[in-house]
């Protein structure tokens, strides 16, 4: 099946998210989609499953005009799509969420359920899947659930799959897995958009890549362009991928965990009798597959988590059994990983936001009121220092796109007065620019002789910045090893096979 | 630097540990039967009476010594809580049958204690029969409750569509002089009463709970308003509706006890029995059903397969609200007779309270409702056949047991993960 999709322009406001876009999908083809976050390929994406309506353009399927008002109607034309977010529903079987919308019918009008267990099966069996139609969905591993996404687009005949970021939450083996995957549907005359920021899977995998930058199609590049040509064409300037660093200068033992333990909201342990220090002047990099307990162990430094057992300190400091406003008091900073929900107050200010550690005394309180002169003094100083993109200090804070937002939550905590700098995915969800600031910004940090923890499911980033890595799986450390650690035995860290 | 050894699947996963709250508390109730009704117990014969006097055949009464048939009971009331325990323990869950028989045999130690030396005897006809039909109102508003939070929509007003549903049924019942009337319009009225719900919720998503309460208030304003401004000078002519006849079925309505309990009965129950078994096969057997219950979990997952996620909740909670309009006209026509100021009294948040109590499951929430039925008849029984005991006292204990035994369930089970969530697209 051959799609073409003709000028489509969408608008959200006066925002152009995706501003007079054409392509062409050949059948079998893999064509990637390369861009940034929010440069609108997801918005493309949703206008072409008819979650969303184009303000302009056509989609064309081998050549006849099509309208979807919905995405039954993008369904039944034959596109499937696999979200970033899973679209299952947990509580439900592998067979249930697969004839969900479509489902098989006995005689009485009751569901076929067998009839949907064969379904999966045989699709399952015929690309080598191995899902089990009765299992749930939420006691799956997110790569078995992505399988099941995908069995749930070709159960309804998708002939062509949109694959909007599914590496974001694979482990490096998992995504070779799901690499294999794209190339055995396309052979079989699946056409698929592979939706994608990281540059090294559009090598691997694409026959095709268009670059997206700002709601607009900027070029056509070729699987052989190197990932700097790509990169460049993506930020739309030279880009330098490596983050340039001295060695360490290691100082003394400032953090140090002790046979910690957390549990979480359902009492499970998530932390698992973990141990490690953390030198002055050094990058510890946490890396992982998200949920193995990196967030809870963030949280329990922090104060934010009850501790079940074990202890830890900071340069001596036993911050146990303190609250958060105690372990920020000792000279401990946070970059929370969702900043929209644990970093910022959306309808707050930007100078709001950047004094909302430091409403108890001194520099933005005078007595029991705020010093506004002084607050706006400080957030005039911190937007120029950290190059904080706004027409002015009073917008608010979810006006701001998602780099400049993290840029306010990184600015906030690192112009205290720190020790120890805890970053959990410090540039998740952020432009390449921003990216490029904010790991300067955490390596200026060590080299002033602070102690860092960075938590990261990006092994890019892990890589760049880290001088020691520890693996966490299922809340313990696998090890901890050197920076110079190759991608591959990461990766099999990653899956819990020690090193 | 520090290597750790480590193999494959040398991690286990993460482990929750099974409460023992439920085990706890059957094996403290089963100590109070034990000791207070059995050895501190009353030294008299309870007579439990099986038949009434109408029916053809007759069961001899039951007669035992109080003391050594609650002891008797306690004791085994004390081994199923042990079992309990011990397979809580091993990891196991405690069978709801046995949490059932437990109940039954609490229940008739609780009864035999009360009615020790009375002369009327423990009327079991007279106790199961009114429970049911006191249960009814809370079994059709829990099945409402069911259908729009199973969709994602919290229904408050399940009281107000109670209570629309008893006034209409009453006052339509009586003027045309035929109940059915006056039913089908009691669930035509709490219908519309529930599209106004449902289409500020879903389509101007207006808070859900601030919906349900205005329509409640507004409800019971109006109602009252009408029947003192109109109804109650004219009682005859317009809240005289009597009850439906009851409807022996043939045959069934002759097996001893459980035929005069059951199918000796109103429409009212008999389309309950219905009822029932239908929604937990639509919910759970049929497309519709596992549609509805996409819709309520993840709204957008629903979206992205093709179902409409409005239409789905307007029509879950319209029908529902029909269904709760029933409620209120069994509350009438299926046992008062007429229609009173506030007459839901409050049912309709009992029947939410049972929906959480029973799962989100038809049958399960039916069984949560004839609790509450029983708890209602036992203060009306006790006081007769024990007079001056502290009532108030008696009726909380079937509760508080319920409650701490729920408290152990509650982990298991949880809400449609997008109950009271508004759903907006794009």
């Amino acid at each position: 099946m051959k799609l073409e999709v003709k000028n489509i322009t969408k608008r959200f406001g006066t925002l152009v998210a995706n501003d007079n876009i054409s392509l062409t999908l050949q059948p079998g083809e893999i064509l990637s989609l390369l861009g940034e976050n929010g440069a609108g390929k997801s918005t493309l994406m949703n206008v072409l499953y008819g979650l969303l309506q184009p303000d302009e353009g056509q989609i064309l399927i081998d050549d006849k005009v099509q309208k979807f008002s919905g995405p039954g109607e993008a369904m039944a034309a034959g596109i499937g799509m696999v979200h970033q977010h899973f679209m299952l529903i947990p509580v439900f079987t592998v067979a249930e969420n697969v004839v969900l919308g479509h489902e098989p019918t006995g005689k009485v009008g009751n569901l076929d359920l067998n009839a949907a267990r064969k379904l999966v099966k045989k699709i399952s069996d015929r690309f080598g899947f191995d899902i089990d139609p009765d299992a749930k969905i939420q006691d799956l591993p997110v790569g078995a659930q992505q399988r099941v996404e995908i069995i749930k687009s070709l159960a309804r005949d998708a002939k062509i799959l949109v694959l909007d970021e599914p590496t974001a939450v694979l482990t490096p083996q998992e995504t070779d897995e799901l690499m294999e995957i794209m190339r055995g549907l396309s052979k079989n005359g699946t056409s698929i958009i592979f939706i994608t920021h990281k540059l090294r899977e559009v090598q691997q995998v694409a026959d095709r890549i268009i670059v997206i930058r700002q709601g607009k199609v900027v070029s056509e590049a070729s699987p052989k362009a190197s990932a700097g040509e790509l990169a460049s064409l993506m930020v739309g300037r030279e880009v330098d991928l490596n983050t340039s660093k001295k060695a360490a200068k290691v100082g003394v033992e400032t953090l140090v965990v002790k046979d910690l333990t957390v549990l979480d909201d359902r009492n499970q342990q998530m932390v698992n009798g973990i141990s490690f220090s953390v030198h002055d002047g050094e990058v510890l990099a946490i890396a992982g597959v998200q949920g193995n307990g990196q967030t809870e162990l963030a949280e329990a430094i922090l104060g934010l988590r009850k501790i079940h057992s074990g202890s830890i300190q900071v340069a001596g400091q036993d911050l146990t059994k303190s609250n958060v406003r105690q372990v920020l008091e000792a000279g401990v900073g946070y970059i929370p990983e969702d900043r929209k929900k644990d970093g910022l107050v959306g309808d707050f200010t930007i100078a709001e936001n950047l004094m909302l550690d430091g409403s108890f005394g001194k520099p933005f309180a005078k007595g029991v009121q705020i010093d506004f002169a002084k607050r706006d003094e400080i957030a005039e100083k911190l937007i120029k220092e950290f190059d904080i993109r706004t027409p002015s200090a009073t917008t608010l804070a979810k006006q701001l796109s998602g780099g400049n937002q993290q840029k306010v939550v990184v600015a906030r905590e690192m112009s205290r007065d720190l020790k120890v700098l805890i970053a959990s995915q410090p540039t998740r969800g952020v432009d390449v620019g921003s990216i490029e600031f904010i790991h300067e910004q955490i390596v200026a940090a060590r080299d002033a002789g602070k102690t860092v923890v960075i938590i990261s499911t990006e092994l890019d980033e892990v890589l760049s910045l880290a001088d020691r890595i520890a693996v966490m799986y299922r809340g313990r450390f696998v090890g901890i090893v050197d920076a110079k650690t190759t991608r591959e035995k990461l990766g099999k860290m990653m899956a819990g096979i020690a090193a | 630097m520090t290597n750790i050894e480590v193999t494959p699947g040398m991690f286990s996963s993460a482990e929750t540990k099974p409460s023992l709250k439920t085990p706890i508390t059957l094996v403290a109730a089963a100590l109070v039967v034990l000791i207070f009704f059995g050895f501190l117990g009353k030294t008299g014969d309870i007579s439990f009476v099986w038949s009434d006097k109408r029916e053809a055949i007759q069961l001899p009464p039951f007669i035992v010594n109080s003391m050594f048939f609650c002891t008797l009971v306690g004791a085994a009331l004390l081994l199923i809580g042990l079992l309990s325990i011990a397979l809580t323990i091993r990891g196991g869950k405690t069978p709801v049958w046995l949490i059932a028989i437990y109940g039954l045999g609490a229940m008739m130690a609780l009864l035999g204690w009360l009615a020790t030396e009375a002369t009327q005897g423990v009327q079991m006809i007279f106790i199961l029969g009114n429970t049911l039909v006191l249960a009814i109102p809370l079994i059709f508003g829990g099945m409402a409750g069911i259908m729009s939070e199973r969709v994602g929509v919290v229904n408050i007003a399940i009281e107000g569509q109670l209570l629309t549903g008893a006034f209409v049924s009453a006052i339509l019942g009586t003027i045309t002089g035929n109940l059915y009337i006056g039913m089908i319009a009691a669930m035509i009225a709490s219908g519309l009463l529930s599209m106004v719900l449902a289409s500020l919720a879903i389509k101007y998503l207006v808070e859900q709970i601030i919906i349900g309460v205005l329509l409640n208030v507004l409800v019971i304003g109006v109602t009252n308003f009408l029947y003192s401004a109109w109804v109650d000078d004219d009682s005859i002519n317009l809240n005289f509706p009597g009850t439906f006849e009851k409807l022996p079925i043939p045959l069934l309505s002759e097996i001893p006890v459980l035929g005069q309990v059951l199918f000796n009965n109103r429409i009212t129950v008999y389309l309950m029995f219905v009822l029932v078994p239908l929604l937990w096969y639509v919910l759970f057997r049929t497309k519709l059903g596992l549609r509805a219950r996409a819709v309520g979990e993840h709204p957008l997952a629903a979206d992205t397969v093709g179902i409409n996620v409005g239409r789905t909740r307007f029509w879950w909670v319209t029908i529902g609200g029909m269904v709760a309009g029933l409620g209120g006209a069994s509350l009438t026509l299926g046992n008062v007779g007429s229609f009173g100021r506030e007459m839901s009294a409050g049912l309709g948040f009992i029947a939410l309270a049972v929906v959480i109590l029973g799962r989100w499951q038809p049958i399960y929430v039916t069984l949560g409702a004839l609790l509450f039925g029983f708890t209602i008849i036992l203060k009306v029984w006790a006081n007769q056949v024990s007079p001056g005991i502290p009532v108030d006292f008696i009726t909380m204990v079937p509760y508080l047991v319920t409650l701490v035994a729920v408290a152990g369930f509650a982990g298991r089970v949880k809400p449609p993960a997008a109950s009271g969530q508004p759903y907006v697209k794009g």
